[in-house]
């Protein structure tokens, strides 16, 4: 075992937890591998999407798989961190969208 | 920013041909990763063979004007190893006898060997099919003597294949030198304005885009569409294709990878990106690669590697197709690097 939460070796192991379960693991990287061809949106605009959200659900396997797919599909840094700040953006919003509920609140319970 | 070849630094590697050595052992030889020839094997293409031979690959020599740092040849302004004269007269005589319908010359900058004009005049007489010339486009504009080259490749209808990282100055000169996102354009215009790339011209201008870094390319049509898109929003600049091409760990990109700590994630990248089907029409099973004094090779890489054909022709003057079709190709674990993804050769994916 390692005496660390997160490997960056652990990654390239990521297709092995079909191992386990085959049935849902196949299902999820089919699933998985479709939603992220040319469709509707381009597998460059997915790919930004999914660095967004890697970042907003902060999982390091993520980030390093994303911003290397960006790379790939030649994407530049200033388009990833522009789409890094729209992930953080909408978090923090969800977080301050919350201030009304306190503001609401605050009113009734006060005179 | 390197401004030396490797050899002129007396890097390992190159000079006691370490590459081998290093691909050969480590994560294959411990069988974390399998070698090339058993995952060919269980596809029955091991021993690899050719088929017809279709493209004569010349490297008219290792000078060149730029130092990218991803060079597997470790081309330079200090490389010396220039093709003469007498090794061109041999090359031309297999030219006007080969069965290959593509000439295609690189280096280096192969207009820097001075012999170059009137060599490509003399091949051009053979009647050759496609000849092709690999351009880095900054040549055109290094010096005076060179600013002509777009009206000389049309003279001879050369087919003008040209290296483009990227449509963005920060990327391109990050792996290539200061100043060469610049100068690629002008030349980039300079070709369009002969009429080289334009839409319906019989005059071909291809780009090459590799990455720059120690990732894969990405999928070659959407690449293209990106450049094409970019480079006429910006610049106005048309072209026809765009070949993506995977970087091989060998020279100074290998020299980069270990550098950097990325070798063993890229090898990975590339044993796990390898598509089977891809192994039918790697370029070493229909090109023969010729080196500045005339060995002969599978491919461009093995020539850098040291690895001459295994066959009984080794040298240009003893050129034969028929015994030289006759031969199993050389593998080692750098051949991964054709076979990821969607393949990858000098006229880009093969898939």
């Amino acid at each position: 075992m390692a005496d660390s939460y997160y490997d960056p070796a652990d990654l390239r192991k990521f297709g092995n937890i079909t191992e386990w379960s085959e049935e849902l693991g196949t299902k999820f990287f089919d699933y998985y591998g479709k939603v992220f061809e040319e469709g509707a949106l381009s597998a460059r605009e997915k790919s930004l999407i999914a660095l967004a959200v890697a970042h907003v659900v902060k999982c390091p396997y993520c980030i390093d798989a994303y911003t290397k797919d960006g790379l790939q599909k030649g994407i530049t840094k200033e388009e990833m961190m522009e789409a890094v700040h729209a992930g953080a953006a909408i978090e923090s919003g969800a977080t301050l969208v919350h201030g009304v509920q306190m503001m609401n609140k605050y009113n009734k319970l006060s005179m | 920013m390197a401004t030396k070849s490797l050899k002129a630094r007396h890097n390992a590697l190159v000079t006691d041909n370490k590459q081998l050595e290093i691909l050969e052992s480590g994560i294959f030889e411990n069988g974390e990763l399998p070698y090339f020839k058993d995952k060919i094997a269980q596809i029955g293409q091991f021993p690899l063979r050719p088929k017809k031979l279709e493209i004569l690959q010349i490297n008219v020599g290792y000078m060149c004007n730029q130092v990218c740092e991803h060079c597997h040849v470790d081309a330079g302004p200090d490389r010396k190893e220039i093709m003469t004269r007498e090794t061109m007269e041999q090359c031309l005589e297999v030219i006007r006898n080969t069965g290959a319908h593509t000439l295609d010359l690189t280096g280096g900058a192969p207009e820097m060997n001075p012999n170059f004009r009137w060599f490509v005049e003399e091949a051009a007489r053979a009647g050759v099919q496609d000849f092709i010339v690999r351009s880095n486009l900054t040549i055109i504009r290094a010096n005076k003597k060179y600013y002509d080259l777009p009206e000389f490749f049309k003279k001879y209808n050369i087919h003008v294949i040209s290296s483009m990282p990227h449509y963005t100055r920060g990327k391109t000169d990050k792996q290539r030198g200061e100043g060469v996102f610049d100068k690629s354009i002008k030349a980039l215009q300079e070709l369009n304005a002969v009429g080289y790339g334009m839409p319906d011209s019989s005059l071909r201008l291809d780009l090459v885009y590799n990455p720059s870094g120690a990732f894969l390319p990405g999928d070659q049509s959407a690449l293209e569409r990106d450049f094409k898109k970019a480079l006429m929003e910006d610049f106005e600049i048309q072209f026809h294709n765009l070949f993506a091409i995977t970087n091989l760990p060998i020279a100074r990109f290998l020299d980069y990878l270990m550098a950097s700590g990325n070798y063993e994630d890229y090898m990975y990248s590339l044993v796990e990106a390898y598509n089977p089907s891809a192994v039918e029409n790697v370029m070493c099973t229909n090109t023969i690669s010729v080196s500045w004094d005339g060995w002969l090779y599978d491919c461009d890489f093995n020539q850098m590697l040291g690895l001459k054909v295994a066959s009984k022709i080794k040298h240009i003057k003893d050129y034969n197709e028929e015994v030289l079709t006759d031969r199993n190709i050389i593998v080692s674990q750098h051949c991964f690097g054709c076979t990821a993804g969607a393949g990858s050769s000098c006229q880009g994916s093969v898939t």
